[in-house]
């Protein structure tokens, strides 16, 4: 007997992994509360959200990272791309795509005394730069990706307290050869949008 | 150009989307629109519900009647809550509405003030669009984008909320109808290469069935769809929302899909080996089990809407296109055929479940008056081309399963979201959606009492409705589910039910009560006949139970008779 129900999936559709979706839409107050509702609606938590305005005026694009299984998020990015002000919605595993995030780390200037930490550290190990420096306070910026701003954080802790800490969502782009403005201009000549075809 | 108020621009943007009936509700943040409406009066036909909710689900009837785009306008605050419900039951019944609601001025919003709510917010997750104008300038352009939204592709509902500043500064006037969104892509191209694989299915199978959904009446596809199943000789089952596309006496129609349809389409469901699935969404009332669901057949699904293929059965071919397009284009190329043989088999299903449950319920020979026998006296009393509307629970399968509808566009229900008091208000909008043909409103005792103050609407405008009553004085649908699932113990569903009789006098409304079978002939005669709007309050058996039943959660193939 076939089995062909929702519930009947392939195992590795089962599995929980990182997704990323990129959406290009609209610039319309509200779209992020509309998007949102529908992770909320299967119960499914954000990772991490990055909105922004892209290289085409009046667009901009999501960037949400989202635990999810396959079967579960392609009924999301569905749904997402149903919303009228949705341009385009895409789904990513993580090798199609090109991502970064950033992380900001406030230190203390006195634990800048104790020897190598600047130059073997900061710099040589990590790449990371420092953005402000403050009688009492610095500012070091780090680009790469979770793992690695949780490294540098937990190598840095060890020198001292951290006086704050801040990581910013992903962003990405696809491996794809794709042009942003050229996609939209498709989209604006496409049949499928037009009445009475 | 002469500049004219933005609530003026309002109704004029309704006349050019060619709008005549708006179901309405005043209040404060919406009077300045009001006030322009009765300078229009020539124009627009308004109806004053007696409540916000009956002014939605009076715009759905005129809608799904009409295929026209149904109005409604409410006041900010309650008066946008209120009309939650019938938004949410048109996203998920795809019926298209716009709904105009008020809003306090735009400088006070976010500060709590009077009737204020955050009906953009509320609404977000049941519209199909939603936009909140703050100025007169967006008025045109937002309402023909709203209309424009409403009516194409998968339609749904739409609200635009305005500030009560923005009705009342000045604009130019000048409205262009909405051509496209370049967001929004709601005429999908049709695939040939997918039409050619279904094709080639559909001319090699050897037991395959169609089930038809809403999707056929909403792109007006009934001929195509006949054509279709003339053609290929394919057997034709509905869902709830599918009713009446196909004429009940089709000689390849075999019947109602789903927890209580018929038995001969749901058992056959898994013995077919092609599910032709057009316009439908395989909703779990529709499948259920769905591990369990259709297990020999390859599945073939006409859908508008992407989201819903795969999204609960897997198909083999998925056509993403309007369902009249893809039946044109699949008429062209598949083969005469014929499965006589297989249309045979549901024959002999439907001898079955006639013998076990449909003549007992319909040549009662005891003096009880069972709701089958009522639906089928009035499904013969008016030949099936009446237009039924229906509400919630054990009336409205038993009218599914009872009336032979024969025209289409014929059976309003609310069917997604199940919303008990949509009938009564609904068949007013369909009677003044179709004002030439007979409105059925057939609503439990139950339901009824939801939204009887509509029973206002139908007396102050004369509105032509038959009203049938069938009375049990029980929540019939969940005491069933009590007796056979929760061991008969019948938890707070018992009514003490008023004088709906007096009720109806009350309001003006002609009206009789059947209590005894041998007045029941003659009380529906008088009913059907009368011109008029009309009130029959039928008192059924007390503790009647729905068959065939498929329990929730099984398999279509344990369809119960008994």
């Amino acid at each position: 007997m076939k089995k062909r129900g929702i519930y009947q999936i392939k195992d590795s559709d089962k599995k929980v992994k990182e997704y990323t979706l990129s959406v290009l839409t609209e610039d319309k107050a509200g779209l992020l509360n509309h998007i949102t509702i529908i992770f909320n609606r299967r119960k499914l938590n954000i990772n991490s959200l990055n909105v922004s305005t892209t290289e085409v005026k009046g667009v901009s694009r999501f960037t949400i990272v989202v635990s999810s299984t396959k079967e579960k998020i392609i009924k999301v990015v569905n749904h997402i791309n149903k919303l009228i002000d949705v341009l385009a919605a895409f789904l990513y595993e993580e090798d199609e795509i090109y991502y970064q995030e950033i992380a900001l780390y406030k230190l203390s200037t006195k634990i800048f005394l104790k020897g190598d930490l600047v130059e073997k550290i900061i710099i040589r190990k990590y790449g990371a730069k420092i953005l402000k420096i403050e009688e009492d306070h610095i500012i070091i910026q780090k680009t790469g990706t979770k793992v690695g701003t949780q490294k540098l954080y937990d190598e840095l802790k060890k020198f001292g307290e951290i006086l704050e800490f801040a990581r910013s969502g992903r962003v990405a782009l696809s491996k794809k050869k794709r042009k942003t403005v050229n996609f939209i201009k498709k989209l604006e000549k496409t049949k499928s949008n037009k009445l009475n075809i | 150009m002469k500049k004219i108020q933005g609530s003026e621009a309002i109704i004029k943007s309704l006349i050019e989307e060619s709008v005549d009936t708006i179901f309405g509700y005043p209040g404060g943040a919406i009077m300045p629109i009001y006030d322009s409406l009765y300078s229009y009066q020539d124009k627009i036909n308004h109806i004053l519900t007696r409540h916000e909710q009956g002014a939605i689900h009076a715009a759905q009837g005129y809608s799904r009647v009409s295929g026209k785009v149904g109005v409604c306008f409410a006041t900010s605050g309650p008066g946008a809550t209120n009309l939650i419900t019938g938004i949410a039951d048109a996203q998920i019944d795809s019926t298209p509405l716009v709904c105009i609601t008020g809003q306090v001025p735009s400088q006070l919003l976010g500060t709590d003030a009077f009737q204020e709510s955050d009906i953009i917010g509320i609404s977000m997750p049941v519209t199909k669009w939603n936009y909140q104008i703050t100025s007169s300038d967006e008025i045109c352009q937002i309402i023909s984008k709203a209309f424009y939204i409403a009516r194409s592709g998968r339609p749904g509902p739409v609200l635009i909320d305005i500030t009560k500043n923005a009705q009342f500064s000045d604009v130019i006037f000048n409205y262009k109808k909405c051509e496209r969104i370049r967001s929004y892509h709601p005429y999908p191209i049709i695939n040939d290469k997918k039409i050619k694989e279904a094709s080639k299915l559909i001319n090699e199978a050897r037991k395959p069935l169609i089930l038809v959904g809403q999707g056929v009446l909403l792109s007006n596809a009934e001929n195509e769809l006949i054509k279709f199943s003339e053609t290929t000789g394919i057997p034709l089952a509905s869902t709830l929302l599918g009713l009446s596309a196909v004429s009940c006496d089709h000689k390849n129609y075999v019947g109602y899909l789903g927890m209580h349809g018929n038995y001969g389409p749901n058992v056959k469901t898994n013995e077919a080996d092609l599910i032709i699935a057009i316009g439908m969404r395989f909703d779990d009332r529709v499948t259920g089990d769905t591990t369990k669901y259709a297990v020999n057949a390859k599945i073939i699904h006409l859908e508008i809407d992407p989201s819903e293929i795969d999204k609960i059965i897997k198909t083999d071919v998925a056509i993403n296109a309007d369902a009249k397009e893809a039946l044109i284009e699949l008429n062209k190329i598949v083969n005469n055929n014929n499965h006589d043989e297989w249309i045979n088999e549901f024959r002999e299903c439907d001898k079955l479940e006639f013998d076990k449950i449909i003549n007992k319920e319909i040549n009662v020979v005891e003096d009880k008056i069972l709701m089958a026998d009522v639906i089928n006296r009035i499904s013969n009393l008016t030949k099936g081309k009446s237009i039924i509307v229906t509400d919630v629970g054990q009336h409205q399968m038993i009218t599914s399963r009872y009336y032979k509808f024969k025209k289409s566009n014929s059976n309003i229900t609310s069917g997604g979201l199940g919303t008990m008091g949509f009938a009564l208000p609904a068949s007013l909008g369909a009677k003044i959606g179709q004002p030439k043909r007979d409105v059925i409103a057939v609503i439990g005792d139950g339901g009824i009492q939801m939204t009887i103050q509509e029973l206002a609407t139908i007396s102050q405008y004369n509105i032509k409705v038959k009203i049938l009553i069938l009375n049990n004085n029980f929540l019939g649908m969940v005491r069933q589910w009590q007796e056979l699932f929760f061991d008969n113990r019948y938890s707070f569903t018992e009514m003490k039910n008023p004088n709906f009789n007096i009720i109806a006098d009350g309001y003006g409304i002609k009206n009789n009560k059947v209590e005894n079978k041998k007045d029941l002939d003659k009380c529906l005669k008088e009913f059907i006949n009368y011109d008029g709007s009309y009130l029959l309050n039928v008192v059924v058996e007390k503790e009647e139970n729905v068959f065939p039943m498929v329990p929730s959660g099984e398999s279509v193939s344990n369809i119960r008779l008994e």
